[in-house]
């Protein structure tokens, strides 16, 4: 039991560390007034960038190659959104279904379409010495893989930056009142394509960290919702970076009941165990009131004219 | 040095939107010390001549100094870094974030809330202009954000602040202290500009003036030696003033004819109400009381006005009078049709994309069914387009092809096509030219004319006083009848008894 | 969504042409004999009768469904990306009719009506989360066509398998339950001139009748629909997003009783999300659909053959239609920003451009 329970808690934070990482950046996006449903796209990219790039050179240079590949993704959001001011939600969409396309093309292209992409390099747990020895605890928190850590102090980071600095509060601001922002002197597209970049470079690193953390290979489609996951998770987490981090942990945890169950003997359909983050996502959207909460602005194509 | 640099000077600025010229080698110079009064009608350029001042707009030509210094601004910062700050008429504030976060906004690095909160606190003492650093600004009073406004521009170190038509949104004594603030303290190397149509609140703290008609500057002077008329003249342009053609309610003292019966909240005596509520109460979905018990009735053949400041509720009796809201509680009793002209036509009264015949078929749309009769509807526009006298669009344009006064007049004209027993308008002239202006209050007098009961409110209350026979006054949320009375209704949108 | 002003035939030929043109560069850039790619696509689907009749209209069919229940959704502004779930909702029901009810001449008919009523329940879901708790609905169907997509994974490998229990599939319908050819000895069925039905059936009621009128408006301005036309905004949306569920739902029960005749968790291979790039494509006009349709089925139906006789991965077909998403999107963007050059309502009246009118 005691051991179930270990196992629960250390996959709790290794699910989470993915969809942390991507409602971390989404955070960042929807508090500058613009809503990534193309995170998703982000997400697989930085998978696929991340296998191609690890295959190259290394886990560093696959690390890089997701951030790489997640950026360009929310690039082409960013040039659509913020300089085009197409809707944000289709255009998220669009962006969502070519990068699901495009990665499975080029990942059949590379690989034919049986191959799959075996031995690639990944990063193994990085216990700290002492802390990993904790019990329950220890292996949840102390001994996964480096990027669990990075997500750990980014979290706060994101929250330092975005209260006790002026961009950060300039951040807020756009996503809030962006002509008032404007009118502060505050270049309100230039930041808000800054904060979708980020968010891309995040979600990259999501999908990153799948492939050369977790899963060890690709697949088509592996980021399986976790972009539009991690956008319930920035709503459930109030749209602060440290609620983001505890939702984060939450779907984690209903990820990772089933090992709870195995243990406990207990026999279901393995479908009702896949499908409980995206039925958890719908309850939560459901019953976390966000009006008053969200960004006044979030979403918000402003108007060419008057 | 003989004499100082102006405080800030703009010579022979143009500056063209699509087809329109707003600005034609217009100039303005402000003097250190002084108040300026840069007045015009809608429309006339006042405000896209202070945002090229402010670095919100480039010019196409002509060029900015500010004492003395030739400036090329490219956005807002530079403008307040060169000492420009300017208090937009509709605020420039963050609702959700406070007051020290809000004058904090634009600044560079780290965001220490104390440090600002104890600025803000000595300009309160140093200038009068006391606000609590810690309050979420969207819940202040309008008179405090705009302090909040200023007080952002002074932080910044503003020297010459840009005031643009900051009393519209103030109750007269909230202006009245403020135009006496601004003249205390345009002082030394200081420097203010108030836009403004409203030609007597300039005039009389003002030491210059400068008018602008269609983007050109027609009159710069010093305020004593000008004489009153002609500064109307500037405005309007000698011909239309004495072809007189426009009833020009900003300008001239309201028509104040004796109410033709005691007001009160009951319609006038012997005459059948056709809208009435009695006690109604709207809560909106926030739990915020809106409109509390209001009752009052609305004759045939009569206009009754509304005065308020923004956000008292007026809005909410507007649409209780006009069935487009229903009521939290209490009664309200109206025919199935009214006629209603919301104030911002193009969200709520148009689909800027839809044809004017899409348009004209919006109305009753709700309720219709089966086919709709597009033949039948496409004869009424044009018999709306003629009637109405609606030029350069057909009725198969878009409506958004339309300019913003020949919207509007297809908007009272979709409305009133139905024979209504009742017409409601908010704010029915905003943003319109003179011209048009003139055409829609014409036009809302005749449907008194002809018999309709008429609800008009406006945020101009010159205006309200001059088409009203009662006025409704609604202050938080409780609304009193009273006489058109300037002064009485002034103190009463203030909430004073 | 905005309407364009240039004519939407015109403008759709173009960027189809643009979409074929990507296609070249695609291959060309994948290091793919494109002239071989292109003429197996062509071939697969126009090449024969058979090519065309049991290739593309067979896979045009599911795909002018959905794109109709896409249409009717976005033209509400309902952003119903859920259109796959949907369909999958309206197979699996479909498919448990067919078998369940006892073998007679309407038992066809009755597979249609429940697959429809599956496909706008599903779609209710996310229609009730929207209305009450204002959950987006993007991404509340998305998360439903995951829910759906292992439901049936679940349903063909319990309640409904085969009766050996050795694949995870459904036990074939019987003939009763099946559409019938609507082109002897070809794959066609029944299922494309329902569609085709719907097609124009739609068209009507949005052009012509006080109910389409009224999705129309909410769909381009909720508030001038509440305000102006006193239309309650929240029952049409709700409607438009239940019939669209149901179109969805009608393509999922016409596929499993027209083309599969059994439950594949493989049913699909993402008609409900190509349906978004033919919607799109046709600009949202319901009659416009039919070509989009037969368009697309004639791009997956090649892409088949593209694969087979050049090995071109046939996903690169989903990232055409994702380009054109995009393509159609920042197109009519552009159309807008172009028609609104001389706008009068750019007068300093107004301001000047680029900024909102705060309030």
């Amino acid at each position: 039991m005691s051991d179930a329970l270990t196992a629960l808690l250390e996959g709790s934070v290794r699910t989470a560390t993915p969809l942390a990482f991507a409602a971390l950046g989404e955070v960042v996006a929807e508090r500058s007034g613009v809503i990534n449903i193309g995170l998703e796209g982000a997400i697989i990219a930085g998978a696929l960038g991340g296998l191609l790039a690890a295959g190259a050179g290394g886990v560093v240079a696959g690390f890089a190659g997701a951030i790489v590949a997640g950026v360009a993704v929310a690039a082409v959001f960013a040039a659509f959104t913020i300089a085009l001011r197409v809707d944000q939600i289709i255009t998220g969409t669009g962006i969502t279904l070519l990068s699901l396309g495009l990665t499975g093309a080029i990942y059949r292209a590379a690989y034919g379409t049986g191959g799959a992409a075996l031995g690639t390099p990944t990063i193994g747990p990085a216990p700290v010495p002492g802390l990993s020895a904790l019990p329950w605890v220890g292996p949840a928190l102390f001994a996964q893989p480096v990027t669990t850590y990075v997500v750990m102090i980014l979290a706060p980071a994101t929250w330092w930056w975005m209260y006790r600095t002026h961009d950060g509060l300039a951040l807020r601001a756009c996503g809030e009142n962006p002509e008032a922002a404007e009118a502060a002197g505050i270049r309100a597209s230039r930041l808000q394509a800054a904060a979708v970049l980020w968010g891309g470079a995040l979600g990259g690193l999501a999908g990153g960290t799948l492939v050369l953390a977790q899963a060890g290979t690709f697949a088509e489609g592996m980021s399986a919702g976790r972009g539009f996951i991690a956008i319930a998770i920035v709503v459930l987490g109030r749209w602060h970076p440290i609620g983001v981090i505890v939702a984060g942990l939450l779907f984690g945890a209903a990820n990772s009941v089933q090992f709870l169950f195995q243990a406990m003997g207990w026999q279901a359909p393995y479908q009702l165990f896949l499908a409980t983050p995206y039925v958890l996502t719908l309850v939560a959207l459901a019953t976390v009131r966000s009006q008053g909460v969200a960004p006044a602005a979030l979403g918000r194509p402003r108007r060419d004219t008057a | 040095m003989s004499t100082p640099a102006p405080a800030l000077a703009l010579r022979d600025v143009s500056k063209r939107f699509g087809a329109v010229q707003a600005l034609d080698r217009s100039s303005i110079t402000v003097r250190a010390g002084t108040v300026h009064a840069l007045l015009g009608e809608n429309g006339a350029g006042k405000s896209t001549l202070m945002r090229i001042a402010f670095g919100l707009a480039r010019p196409d030509d002509g060029e900015i100094q500010v004492r003395g210094t030739r400036c090329a601004f490219a956005s807002a910062a530079d403008a307040g870094a060169a000492g420009l700050g300017m208090v937009h008429q509709h605020f420039m504030l963050v609702p959700a974030l406070t007051v020290a976060e809000n004058v904090a906004l634009g600044g560079r690095g780290r965001f220490a809330a104390a440090a600002v909160a104890e600025r803000i606190r000595a300009i309160g003492e140093e200038t009068g202009l006391r606000l609590e650093p810690d309050a979420e600004a969207g819940t202040l009073p309008v008179s405090a954000q705009q302090r909040l406004e200023i007080v952002k521009a002074l932080a910044r170190g503003a020297s010459v602040l840009i005031l643009d038509e900051p009393t519209a949104v103030l109750a007269p004594t909230e202006a009245r202290e403020l135009l006496a603030w601004v003249r205390r303290w345009a002082t030394g190397e200081r420097a203010a500009v108030l836009i403004t149509h409203h030609l007597d609140e300039a005039l009389a703290v003002a030491d210059d003036v400068t008018v602008l008609r269609r983007g050109v500057t027609v009159l710069a002077r010093p305020v004593a030696a000008v004489p009153r008329q002609a500064i109307i003249g500037g405005m309007l342009g000698e011909g239309e003033l004495h072809a007189g053609a426009a009833p020009l309610v900003h300008l001239e003292e309201p028509a104040r004819g004796a109410p033709l019966v005691p007001p009160g909240a009951a319609a006038p005596a012997g005459r059948r109400p056709v809208l009435s509520i009695h006690e109604a109460s709207v809560v909106d979905a926030r739990g915020v009381v809106r409109l509390a018990g209001a009752t009052c009735e609305i004759a045939g053949g009569e206009i009754v006005g509304v005065a308020a400041i923004e956000g008292s509720g007026q809005a909410e009796l507007l649409r209780l009078l006009s069935g487009r809201l229903a009521p939290t509680s209490g009664t309200v009793s109206i025919p199935d049709e009214v006629a209603f002209v919301p104030a911002d036509r193009q969200r709520d009264a148009l689909v800027l994309d839809f044809t004017l015949v899409e348009n004209m078929a919006l109305r009753g749309a709700g309720a219709a069914r089966g086919r709709v009769p597009w033949k039948a509807m496409a004869n009424e526009t044009a018999l709306a387009l003629e009637q109405f006298d609606i030029r350069g669009a057909g009725r198969q344009a878009p409506a958004r092809s339309l300019s913003g006064g020949n919207q509007q007049k297809f908007v009272l004209a979709r409305e009133l096509s139905g024979a209504p027993a009742a017409l409601v308008a908010e704010n029915p002239t905003r943003g319109l030219d003179i011209r048009a202006t003139a055409d829609v209050l014409a036009r809302v007098r005749a449907a008194r004319s002809a018999g309709l009961a008429v609800v008009v409110y406006s945020e101009d209350l010159d205006e309200v006083l001059a088409l009203a026979d009662r006025v409704l006054v609604v202050h938080q949320g409780r609304v009193r009848a009273m006489a058109p009375d300037r002064e009485a209704v002034g103190r009463a949108m203030l909430g004073a008894q | 969504m905005s309407r364009v002003r240039s004519s939407p035939l015109v403008a759709a030929m173009g960027i189809a042409a643009s979409t074929l043109l990507l296609l070249v560069v695609m291959l060309a850039a994948g290091g793919f004999d494109v002239g071989a790619a292109l003429s197996a696509l062509v071939s697969g689907a126009a090449g024969s009768p058979t090519a065309f009749l049991s290739g593309t209209l067979v896979r045009a069919t599911p795909l002018l469904l959905t794109g109709l229940a896409v249409t009717v959704a976005f033209q509400a502004g309902v952003l119903n990306i859920g259109a796959e779930g949907q369909l999958l909702a309206g197979a699996a029901v479909a498919t448990a009719v067919g078998l369940g009810v006892p073998a007679g001449l309407l038992t066809v008919l009755l597979a249609l009506a429940a697959g429809a009523s599956a496909g706008a329940a599903w779609a209710a879901i996310a229609a009730v989360l929207r209305q009450r708790f204002g959950v987006l609905e993007v991404i509340s169907t998305i998360m439903l066509n995951f829910v759906a997509q292992l439901t049936v994974a679940w349903l063909v490998r319990g309640p409904l398998q085969e009766p050996s229990h050795i694949y995870p599939q459904s036990e074939a319908l019987p003939m009763v339950a099946r559409l019938p050819a609507l082109v002897p000895g070809t794959r066609l069925h029944w299922g494309f001139a329902l569609g085709v039905a719907a097609a124009f059936a739609a068209s009507f009621v949005m052009r012509r009748t006080a109910a389409g009128f009224r999705l129309r408006v909410v769909g381009a301005n909720p508030f001038a629909a509440a305000v102006a036309g006193r239309i309650n905004a929240t029952r049409v949306a709700f409607g438009a997003f239940v019939v669209s569920g149901a179109l969805a739902g009608l393509a999922g029960a016409t596929e499993v009783g027209g083309v599969t005749f059994a439950l594949y968790e493989t049913l699909s291979p993402g008609y409900g999300y190509s349906a978004i790039a033919v919607a799109l494509l046709a600009r949202l006009d319901a009659r416009l659909v039919i070509l989009s349709a037969v368009l697309f089925g004639g791009l997956e139906a090649g892409a088949v053959a593209m694969q087979r006789d050049a090995g071109v991965p046939s996903v690169v077909v989903n990232v055409v239609e994702a380009t054109l998403i995009l393509m159609v999107l920042a197109a009519s963007r552009l159309d807008a920003l172009m028609g609104s050059v001389d706008d009068t309502t750019l007068a300093p009246e107004a301001g000047p451009p680029t900024r909102d009118r705060p309030r």
